[in-house]
Protein backbone atom coordinates (compact mmCIF):
# COMPACT_ATOMS: atom_id res chain seq x y z
CA UNK A 1 0.00 0.00 0.00
CA UNK A 2 2.92 2.46 0.73
CA UNK A 3 3.77 2.90 -3.08
CA UNK A 4 0.43 3.41 -4.06
CA UNK A 5 -0.73 6.80 -5.28
CA UNK A 6 -3.85 7.94 -3.68
CA UNK A 7 -6.51 6.70 -5.07
CA UNK A 8 -8.96 9.65 -6.46
CA UNK A 9 -12.47 9.01 -7.71
CA UNK A 10 -15.38 11.04 -8.09
CA UNK A 11 -19.22 11.05 -7.64
CA UNK A 12 -22.19 12.80 -9.63
CA UNK A 13 -25.54 12.92 -7.77
CA UNK A 14 -28.80 13.57 -10.55
CA UNK A 15 -32.03 14.66 -8.69
CA UNK A 16 -34.80 14.54 -11.56
CA UNK A 17 -38.38 14.44 -11.39
CA UNK A 18 -38.71 10.96 -10.47
CA UNK A 19 -35.82 9.75 -8.69
CA UNK A 20 -32.13 9.71 -7.83
CA UNK A 21 -29.38 8.35 -9.99
CA UNK A 22 -25.92 8.18 -8.50
CA UNK A 23 -22.48 7.59 -10.90
CA UNK A 24 -18.88 7.04 -10.18
CA UNK A 25 -16.15 7.41 -12.17
CA UNK A 26 -12.33 7.36 -11.68
CA UNK A 27 -11.06 9.79 -14.67
CA UNK A 28 -14.89 11.46 -14.60
CA UNK A 29 -14.46 10.31 -18.88
CA UNK A 30 -16.63 6.82 -17.97
CA UNK A 31 -19.26 6.53 -15.09
CA UNK A 32 -20.81 3.81 -13.66
CA UNK A 33 -24.53 4.35 -12.54
CA UNK A 34 -26.71 3.08 -10.00
CA UNK A 35 -30.63 3.93 -9.62
CA UNK A 36 -33.47 5.24 -9.94
CA UNK A 37 -33.28 5.67 -5.72
CA UNK A 38 -36.57 7.32 -4.60
CA UNK A 39 -38.03 6.11 -8.11
CA UNK A 40 -41.53 8.19 -8.45
CA UNK A 41 -40.36 11.21 -6.06
CA UNK A 42 -39.00 13.97 -7.31
CA UNK A 43 -35.44 14.86 -5.70
CA UNK A 44 -35.07 19.04 -6.23
CA UNK A 45 -31.73 18.82 -3.73
CA UNK A 46 -28.66 17.46 -2.88
CA UNK A 47 -25.25 17.27 -0.53
CA UNK A 48 -22.91 15.62 -1.34
CA UNK A 49 -20.82 16.30 2.37
CA UNK A 50 -17.15 14.76 2.06
CA UNK A 51 -16.26 16.60 5.51
CA UNK A 52 -15.39 14.46 8.87
CA UNK A 53 -13.81 11.63 7.03
CA UNK A 54 -16.68 9.90 5.45
CA UNK A 55 -19.31 10.77 2.62
CA UNK A 56 -22.60 11.33 2.86
CA UNK A 57 -25.15 12.37 0.27
CA UNK A 58 -28.41 13.97 1.79
CA UNK A 59 -31.02 14.37 -0.73
CA UNK A 60 -34.21 16.26 -0.36
CA UNK A 61 -36.97 13.89 -1.30
CA UNK A 62 -40.74 14.96 -2.50
CA UNK A 63 -43.77 12.40 -3.55
CA UNK A 64 -47.08 14.00 -4.47
CA UNK A 65 -48.57 11.34 -3.12
CA UNK A 66 -46.38 10.83 0.10
CA UNK A 67 -44.68 14.41 0.90
CA UNK A 68 -41.10 15.92 1.53
CA UNK A 69 -38.57 14.60 3.95
CA UNK A 70 -35.12 14.01 3.41
CA UNK A 71 -32.58 11.07 3.63
CA UNK A 72 -29.01 10.49 3.83
CA UNK A 73 -26.74 7.65 3.05
CA UNK A 74 -22.69 7.14 3.75
CA UNK A 75 -22.48 4.00 1.65
CA UNK A 76 -23.34 5.92 -1.94
CA UNK A 77 -26.76 5.15 -2.06
CA UNK A 78 -26.39 1.59 -1.03
CA UNK A 79 -28.61 2.17 1.61
CA UNK A 80 -30.71 5.09 2.81
CA UNK A 81 -31.64 6.68 6.35
CA UNK A 82 -34.33 8.72 7.04
CA UNK A 83 -34.44 10.21 10.85
CA UNK A 84 -37.88 8.64 12.21
CA UNK A 85 -39.71 12.26 13.40
CA UNK A 86 -38.11 13.99 10.39
CA UNK A 87 -35.31 15.76 9.54
CA UNK A 88 -37.09 19.09 8.76
CA UNK A 89 -40.40 19.46 10.20
CA UNK A 90 -41.91 22.51 11.30
CA UNK A 91 -42.44 23.46 14.95
CA UNK A 92 -45.94 23.20 15.78
CA UNK A 93 -46.21 26.56 16.63
CA UNK A 94 -45.89 27.92 13.09
CA UNK A 95 -48.89 26.15 11.87
CA UNK A 96 -46.68 25.40 8.63
CA UNK A 97 -45.64 22.05 6.97
CA UNK A 98 -42.21 21.72 4.78
CA UNK A 99 -43.92 21.23 0.76
CA UNK A 100 -39.98 21.07 -0.76
CA UNK A 101 -36.86 20.68 0.24
CA UNK A 102 -34.67 23.52 -2.04
CA UNK A 103 -30.93 23.33 -1.07
CA UNK A 104 -28.86 21.21 1.50
CA UNK A 105 -26.21 23.24 1.89
CA UNK A 106 -23.06 21.87 4.46
CA UNK A 107 -21.06 24.47 5.90
CA UNK A 108 -17.19 25.09 5.97
CA UNK A 109 -14.71 22.39 6.24
CA UNK A 110 -13.88 23.99 9.67
CA UNK A 111 -17.36 23.56 11.00
CA UNK A 112 -18.30 19.59 10.43
CA UNK A 113 -21.31 18.31 11.17
CA UNK A 114 -23.13 21.78 10.14
CA UNK A 115 -25.49 21.57 7.17
CA UNK A 116 -27.44 24.68 6.23
CA UNK A 117 -31.26 24.05 4.44
CA UNK A 118 -33.28 26.21 2.50
CA UNK A 119 -37.26 25.42 2.21
CA UNK A 120 -40.84 25.63 0.62
CA UNK A 121 -42.77 27.95 2.34
CA UNK A 122 -39.45 30.43 2.43
CA UNK A 123 -37.57 29.37 5.63
CA UNK A 124 -34.06 28.54 6.53
CA UNK A 125 -32.91 25.60 8.78
CA UNK A 126 -29.65 24.70 10.34
CA UNK A 127 -28.32 20.99 11.36
CA UNK A 128 -25.31 20.39 14.18
CA UNK A 129 -25.66 16.59 13.34
CA UNK A 130 -24.80 16.23 9.55
CA UNK A 131 -28.29 17.17 8.77
CA UNK A 132 -30.23 14.26 10.82
CA UNK A 133 -31.70 16.91 12.82
CA UNK A 134 -32.33 20.59 11.37
CA UNK A 135 -33.66 23.65 13.48
CA UNK A 136 -36.13 26.07 11.87
CA UNK A 137 -34.41 29.89 11.57
CA UNK A 138 -36.52 31.98 13.60
CA UNK A 139 -35.03 35.36 12.86
CA UNK A 140 -36.02 34.47 9.19
CA UNK A 141 -39.30 32.93 9.50
CA UNK A 142 -40.25 35.44 12.07
CA UNK A 143 -39.42 38.81 9.82
CA UNK A 144 -41.33 41.68 8.85
CA UNK A 145 -41.33 41.55 5.13
CA UNK A 146 -42.44 37.67 5.24
CA UNK A 147 -46.14 38.71 4.32
CA UNK A 148 -44.68 40.63 1.44
CA UNK A 149 -42.53 37.56 -0.03
CA UNK A 150 -43.99 35.89 -3.05
CA UNK A 151 -43.78 33.09 -5.04
CA UNK A 152 -42.09 32.11 -8.35
CA UNK A 153 -43.76 29.82 -10.53
CA UNK A 154 -41.63 26.97 -8.56
CA UNK A 155 -43.08 28.00 -5.53
CA UNK A 156 -41.90 30.72 -2.60
CA UNK A 157 -38.85 29.30 -1.50
CA UNK A 158 -35.23 30.01 0.27
CA UNK A 159 -33.09 28.22 -2.42
CA UNK A 160 -29.51 29.57 -2.01
CA UNK A 161 -27.51 29.70 1.12
CA UNK A 162 -23.58 30.87 1.29
CA UNK A 163 -21.75 30.82 4.82
CA UNK A 164 -18.43 33.07 4.71
CA UNK A 165 -15.64 31.32 6.47
CA UNK A 166 -15.60 32.81 9.26
CA UNK A 167 -19.32 31.93 10.10
CA UNK A 168 -20.35 35.61 10.77
CA UNK A 169 -22.30 36.02 7.65
CA UNK A 170 -24.72 34.62 5.52
CA UNK A 171 -26.42 35.55 2.41
CA UNK A 172 -29.60 33.66 1.19
CA UNK A 173 -31.76 34.38 -1.97
CA UNK A 174 -35.50 33.60 -2.02
CA UNK A 175 -37.63 33.52 -5.06
CA UNK A 176 -39.63 35.85 -4.70
CA UNK A 177 -37.75 38.12 -1.90
CA UNK A 178 -34.48 38.79 -3.13
CA UNK A 179 -31.15 38.71 -1.21
CA UNK A 180 -30.97 38.67 2.73
CA UNK A 181 -27.80 38.96 4.63
CA UNK A 182 -27.17 38.37 8.09
CA UNK A 183 -23.90 39.75 9.58
CA UNK A 184 -24.48 37.62 13.10
CA UNK A 185 -24.54 33.98 11.94
CA UNK A 186 -27.91 33.84 10.97
CA UNK A 187 -29.61 35.54 13.57
CA UNK A 188 -31.04 38.57 12.38
CA UNK A 189 -31.67 39.30 8.47
CA UNK A 190 -31.70 42.71 6.21
CA UNK A 191 -32.59 42.75 2.72
CA UNK A 192 -29.38 43.77 0.22
CA UNK A 193 -30.66 44.10 -3.51
CA UNK A 194 -29.59 47.49 -4.34
CA UNK A 195 -28.93 47.37 -8.10
CA UNK A 196 -31.23 44.35 -8.91
CA UNK A 197 -33.74 44.76 -11.07
CA UNK A 198 -37.27 43.98 -10.53
CA UNK A 199 -38.15 44.79 -13.57
CA UNK A 200 -41.54 43.00 -12.91
CA UNK A 201 -42.93 45.43 -10.24
CA UNK A 202 -44.12 48.60 -9.88
CA UNK A 203 -41.03 50.21 -8.28
CA UNK A 204 -38.34 48.04 -10.41
CA UNK A 205 -35.77 49.00 -7.58
CA UNK A 206 -37.29 48.06 -4.72
CA UNK A 207 -35.29 47.15 -0.83
CA UNK A 208 -36.84 43.55 -1.39
CA UNK A 209 -39.19 41.45 -3.87
CA UNK A 210 -36.98 40.69 -6.15
CA UNK A 211 -36.60 37.79 -7.76
CA UNK A 212 -33.04 36.40 -7.60
CA UNK A 213 -32.44 32.80 -9.36
CA UNK A 214 -29.17 31.77 -7.61
CA UNK A 215 -26.09 33.47 -5.62
CA UNK A 216 -22.42 31.67 -5.24
CA UNK A 217 -19.60 33.08 -3.44
CA UNK A 218 -16.03 34.25 -4.92
CA UNK A 219 -13.62 31.27 -3.87
CA UNK A 220 -10.80 33.75 -3.01
CA UNK A 221 -12.31 37.67 -2.65
CA UNK A 222 -13.96 38.03 0.56
CA UNK A 223 -17.09 39.67 0.42
CA UNK A 224 -17.71 39.16 -3.35
CA UNK A 225 -20.75 36.97 -4.93
CA UNK A 226 -22.54 36.57 -7.95
CA UNK A 227 -26.18 36.56 -8.69
CA UNK A 228 -28.38 35.12 -11.54
CA UNK A 229 -31.13 37.20 -11.43
CA UNK A 230 -34.55 36.88 -12.87
CA UNK A 231 -32.80 39.12 -16.06
CA UNK A 232 -29.76 40.43 -14.51
CA UNK A 233 -26.31 38.65 -13.83
CA UNK A 234 -24.57 40.97 -10.91
CA UNK A 235 -21.54 41.08 -8.98
CA UNK A 236 -21.23 42.56 -5.13
CA UNK A 237 -18.04 42.84 -3.87
CA UNK A 238 -18.96 44.64 -0.16
CA UNK A 239 -21.79 41.86 0.39
CA UNK A 240 -24.13 42.81 -1.43
CA UNK A 241 -24.38 45.96 0.04
CA UNK A 242 -23.97 47.20 -4.28
CA UNK A 243 -24.85 44.76 -6.77
CA UNK A 244 -23.43 45.80 -10.34
CA UNK A 245 -24.59 44.25 -13.73
CA UNK A 246 -21.87 41.44 -15.22
CA UNK A 247 -23.84 40.87 -17.37
CA UNK A 248 -22.45 42.78 -20.56
CA UNK A 249 -20.69 39.94 -22.72
CA UNK A 250 -23.42 37.62 -22.44
CA UNK A 251 -26.18 36.34 -25.03
CA UNK A 252 -28.63 36.85 -22.58
CA UNK A 253 -28.95 37.92 -18.49
CA UNK A 254 -31.44 35.28 -17.83
CA UNK A 255 -31.35 32.20 -16.72
CA UNK A 256 -31.17 29.81 -13.82
CA UNK A 257 -27.56 28.34 -12.72
CA UNK A 258 -24.84 30.55 -11.06
CA UNK A 259 -22.01 28.61 -10.05
CA UNK A 260 -18.22 29.51 -8.79
CA UNK A 261 -14.93 27.79 -8.95
CA UNK A 262 -13.67 26.26 -5.77
CA UNK A 263 -10.53 27.67 -5.49
CA UNK A 264 -9.80 30.24 -8.04
CA UNK A 265 -10.76 34.08 -7.75
CA UNK A 266 -12.25 35.90 -10.15
CA UNK A 267 -14.13 32.39 -12.06
CA UNK A 268 -17.87 31.45 -12.15
CA UNK A 269 -20.13 30.11 -14.63
CA UNK A 270 -23.83 30.41 -15.72
CA UNK A 271 -26.30 28.93 -18.20
CA UNK A 272 -27.99 31.65 -20.23
CA UNK A 273 -31.66 31.20 -21.64
CA UNK A 274 -33.25 33.59 -23.88
CA UNK A 275 -35.35 35.34 -21.51
CA UNK A 276 -38.27 35.35 -18.92
CA UNK A 277 -40.87 34.40 -21.74
CA UNK A 278 -38.92 32.64 -23.90
CA UNK A 279 -37.01 29.84 -21.69
CA UNK A 280 -34.55 28.24 -23.93
CA UNK A 281 -30.93 28.44 -24.73
CA UNK A 282 -30.44 31.56 -27.19
CA UNK A 283 -31.26 30.67 -30.87
CA UNK A 284 -31.66 26.87 -29.82
CA UNK A 285 -28.01 26.65 -29.04
CA UNK A 286 -26.86 25.32 -25.45
CA UNK A 287 -23.49 26.95 -24.09
CA UNK A 288 -22.65 27.55 -20.56
CA UNK A 289 -20.33 30.79 -20.22
CA UNK A 290 -17.85 31.19 -18.10
CA UNK A 291 -16.03 34.32 -16.60
CA UNK A 292 -12.21 34.03 -15.18
CA UNK A 293 -12.16 37.71 -14.39
CA UNK A 294 -15.19 38.41 -12.60
CA UNK A 295 -17.42 39.25 -15.11
CA UNK A 296 -15.81 41.11 -16.66
CA UNK A 297 -15.83 39.34 -20.30
CA UNK A 298 -17.22 35.64 -20.67
CA UNK A 299 -15.62 33.02 -22.49
CA UNK A 300 -18.61 30.68 -24.54
CA UNK A 301 -18.34 26.84 -24.00
CA UNK A 302 -19.94 24.84 -26.21
CA UNK A 303 -18.05 21.91 -27.34
CA UNK A 304 -19.15 18.47 -26.75
CA UNK A 305 -23.08 20.31 -26.93
CA UNK A 306 -25.47 19.17 -29.00
CA UNK A 307 -26.09 21.10 -31.64
CA UNK A 308 -29.68 22.33 -30.83
CA UNK A 309 -31.45 22.10 -27.10
CA UNK A 310 -34.68 23.12 -26.29
CA UNK A 311 -34.72 22.75 -22.66
CA UNK A 312 -33.87 25.24 -19.95
CA UNK A 313 -31.36 24.34 -17.11
CA UNK A 314 -32.58 24.72 -13.52
CA UNK A 315 -30.94 26.78 -10.48
CA UNK A 316 -29.92 23.60 -9.08
CA UNK A 317 -29.54 21.46 -11.75
CA UNK A 318 -25.49 22.65 -12.08
CA UNK A 319 -22.61 21.71 -9.79
CA UNK A 320 -19.17 22.01 -9.81
CA UNK A 321 -16.49 19.37 -8.07
CA UNK A 322 -13.41 20.07 -6.13
CA UNK A 323 -10.66 18.62 -8.19
CA UNK A 324 -8.10 20.36 -10.41
CA UNK A 325 -8.90 21.35 -12.93
CA UNK A 326 -12.42 21.78 -11.53
CA UNK A 327 -15.23 19.91 -12.86
CA UNK A 328 -18.56 21.68 -14.32
CA UNK A 329 -22.10 19.45 -14.65
CA UNK A 330 -25.27 20.58 -15.42
CA UNK A 331 -28.66 18.74 -17.21
CA UNK A 332 -31.63 19.65 -18.52
CA UNK A 333 -34.95 19.58 -18.14
CA UNK A 334 -35.15 16.92 -21.07
CA UNK A 335 -33.38 14.91 -19.09
CA UNK A 336 -30.12 14.86 -20.08
CA UNK A 337 -26.50 15.36 -18.32
CA UNK A 338 -22.92 17.03 -19.25
CA UNK A 339 -20.11 16.93 -17.20
CA UNK A 340 -16.61 18.43 -18.52
CA UNK A 341 -13.40 17.79 -16.63
CA UNK A 342 -11.28 20.40 -17.79
CA UNK A 343 -13.52 23.86 -16.41
CA UNK A 344 -16.13 23.57 -19.47
CA UNK A 345 -13.81 23.91 -22.01
CA UNK A 346 -15.12 20.45 -23.18
CA UNK A 347 -18.27 18.47 -22.54
CA UNK A 348 -18.98 15.04 -22.43
CA UNK A 349 -23.04 13.93 -22.70
CA UNK A 350 -22.89 11.66 -19.36
CA UNK A 351 -27.13 10.81 -19.11
CA UNK A 352 -29.65 11.20 -21.43
CA UNK A 353 -33.43 10.31 -21.76
CA UNK A 354 -33.95 10.69 -17.96
CA UNK A 355 -37.14 12.60 -16.09
CA UNK A 356 -36.48 16.48 -15.93
CA UNK A 357 -33.32 16.70 -13.71
CA UNK A 358 -33.84 19.14 -11.20
CA UNK A 359 -30.62 19.02 -9.23
CA UNK A 360 -27.32 17.86 -10.07
CA UNK A 361 -24.09 17.92 -7.47
CA UNK A 362 -20.43 16.26 -7.59
CA UNK A 363 -17.54 15.64 -5.37
CA UNK A 364 -14.33 13.68 -5.08
CA UNK A 365 -13.29 11.37 -2.92
CA UNK A 366 -9.85 9.93 -1.97
CA UNK A 367 -8.45 7.51 -0.13
CA UNK A 368 -10.92 4.77 1.90
CA UNK A 369 -14.31 6.90 0.70
CA UNK A 370 -12.90 5.98 -2.87
CA UNK A 371 -12.69 2.58 -2.18
CA UNK A 372 -15.92 2.25 0.05
CA UNK A 373 -14.37 1.70 3.05
CA UNK B 1 -56.79 0.42 8.39
CA UNK B 2 -55.46 -1.62 5.35
CA UNK B 3 -52.19 -0.09 3.64
CA UNK B 4 -51.61 0.17 0.28
CA UNK B 5 -48.73 -2.39 -0.56
CA UNK B 6 -46.20 0.50 -1.16
CA UNK B 7 -46.61 1.93 2.41
CA UNK B 8 -46.31 -1.89 4.39
CA UNK B 9 -42.66 -1.61 4.62
CA UNK B 10 -42.58 1.23 6.59
CA UNK B 11 -45.34 -0.42 9.49
CA UNK B 12 -43.23 -3.37 9.35
CA UNK B 13 -44.46 -5.52 6.10
CA UNK B 14 -47.96 -5.01 7.53
CA UNK B 15 -50.72 -4.80 5.22
CA UNK B 16 -53.57 -4.45 8.27
CA UNK B 17 -53.03 -2.47 11.48
CA UNK B 18 -55.51 -2.23 14.06
CA UNK B 19 -55.99 0.11 17.04
CA UNK B 20 -57.92 -1.47 20.58
CA UNK B 21 -61.04 0.90 20.60
CA UNK B 22 -63.80 0.69 23.79
CA UNK B 23 -66.02 2.66 21.39
CA UNK B 24 -65.85 4.99 18.54
CA UNK B 25 -62.70 6.47 17.22
CA UNK B 26 -62.50 9.64 15.02
CA UNK B 27 -59.69 8.88 12.02
CA UNK B 28 -57.08 11.19 13.69
CA UNK B 29 -57.46 9.47 16.88
CA UNK B 30 -56.71 6.12 14.66
CA UNK B 31 -54.39 6.98 12.85
CA UNK B 32 -52.83 8.48 16.19
CA UNK B 33 -52.75 4.94 17.40
CA UNK B 34 -51.81 3.13 14.28
CA UNK B 35 -49.02 5.18 13.38
CA UNK B 36 -47.67 6.14 16.88
CA UNK B 37 -45.35 3.04 16.32
CA UNK B 38 -44.59 3.70 12.99
CA UNK B 39 -43.61 7.72 13.01
CA UNK B 40 -42.38 7.78 8.94
CA UNK B 41 -45.64 5.80 8.33
CA UNK B 42 -47.66 8.54 10.34
CA UNK B 43 -45.38 11.23 7.89
CA UNK B 44 -46.58 9.87 5.04
CA UNK B 45 -50.19 10.28 5.55
CA UNK B 46 -50.34 13.81 7.47
CA UNK B 47 -48.52 16.96 7.42
CA UNK B 48 -46.86 17.80 10.95
CA UNK B 49 -49.74 20.27 11.50
CA UNK B 50 -52.19 17.33 11.24
CA UNK B 51 -53.58 17.47 8.26
CA UNK B 52 -53.90 14.82 5.78
CA UNK B 53 -51.57 15.12 2.64
CA UNK B 54 -53.31 15.86 -0.39
CA UNK B 55 -53.52 13.21 -2.32
CA UNK B 56 -53.53 10.14 0.90
CA UNK B 57 -56.92 9.46 0.61
CA UNK B 58 -59.09 7.99 3.36
CA UNK B 59 -62.05 5.86 3.34
CA UNK B 60 -64.38 4.77 6.08
CA UNK B 61 -66.92 2.02 5.41
CA UNK B 62 -66.51 3.00 1.13
CA UNK B 63 -67.01 6.80 1.57
CA UNK B 64 -63.62 9.11 1.25
CA UNK B 65 -63.57 11.10 4.74
CA UNK B 66 -63.22 14.59 2.89
CA UNK B 67 -66.82 13.38 1.91
CA UNK B 68 -67.30 13.35 5.64
CA UNK B 69 -66.04 14.67 8.44
CA UNK B 70 -62.10 14.71 7.17
CA UNK B 71 -60.42 13.58 10.31
CA UNK B 72 -63.22 14.27 12.56
CA UNK B 73 -64.98 11.43 10.77
CA UNK B 74 -66.29 8.42 13.26
CA UNK B 75 -64.82 5.32 13.07
CA UNK B 76 -66.65 2.47 15.26
CA UNK B 77 -65.18 -0.64 16.70
CA UNK B 78 -64.91 -2.76 14.28
CA UNK B 79 -65.12 -0.91 11.54
CA UNK B 80 -62.17 -1.12 8.26
CA UNK B 81 -60.48 1.97 7.30
CA UNK B 82 -58.84 2.15 3.91
CA UNK B 83 -55.91 4.12 2.46
CA UNK B 84 -55.31 4.88 -1.22
CA UNK B 85 -52.83 7.32 -2.91
CA UNK B 86 -55.53 9.35 -5.48
CA UNK B 87 -54.30 9.17 -8.72
CA UNK B 88 -52.23 12.51 -9.64
CA UNK B 89 -49.03 13.28 -11.03
CA UNK B 90 -47.57 12.70 -14.51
Amino acid sequence: MGCMATAESFVLAIGTKKGLWLATSQDRQQWSFSGPHFLMSEIPSIAIDTRDGRTRIMVGVRSEHWGPTVAHSDDLGATWSEPEQGAITFPVDTGAAVERIWQIYPDAESRPGVVWAGAEPISVWKSTDGGEHFELNRGLWDHPHRSEWGAGYGGAAAHSIVVSPAGDKVHIAMSTGGVYRSLDGGTSWEPRNKGISAYFMPDPNPEFGQCVHKIAADAAVDGRLYAQNHHGVYRTDDNGENWNSIAEGLPADFGFVMLTHPRREGTAWVVPLKADGERIPPDGKLAVHRTDDAGGTWKRLDTGLPGHEYNSVLRDAASVDTAEPAGVYFGTRGGTVFASADEGETFREVASHLPDVLCVRAAVLSGAAASGA
Amino acid sequence: MLLPSILQPLAGGRPVLTAPAAGPLTVASLLDAVTGGYPVLGRRLRDETGALRRFVNIYVDGDEVRRLHGLDTEVAPGQEVLIIQSVAGG
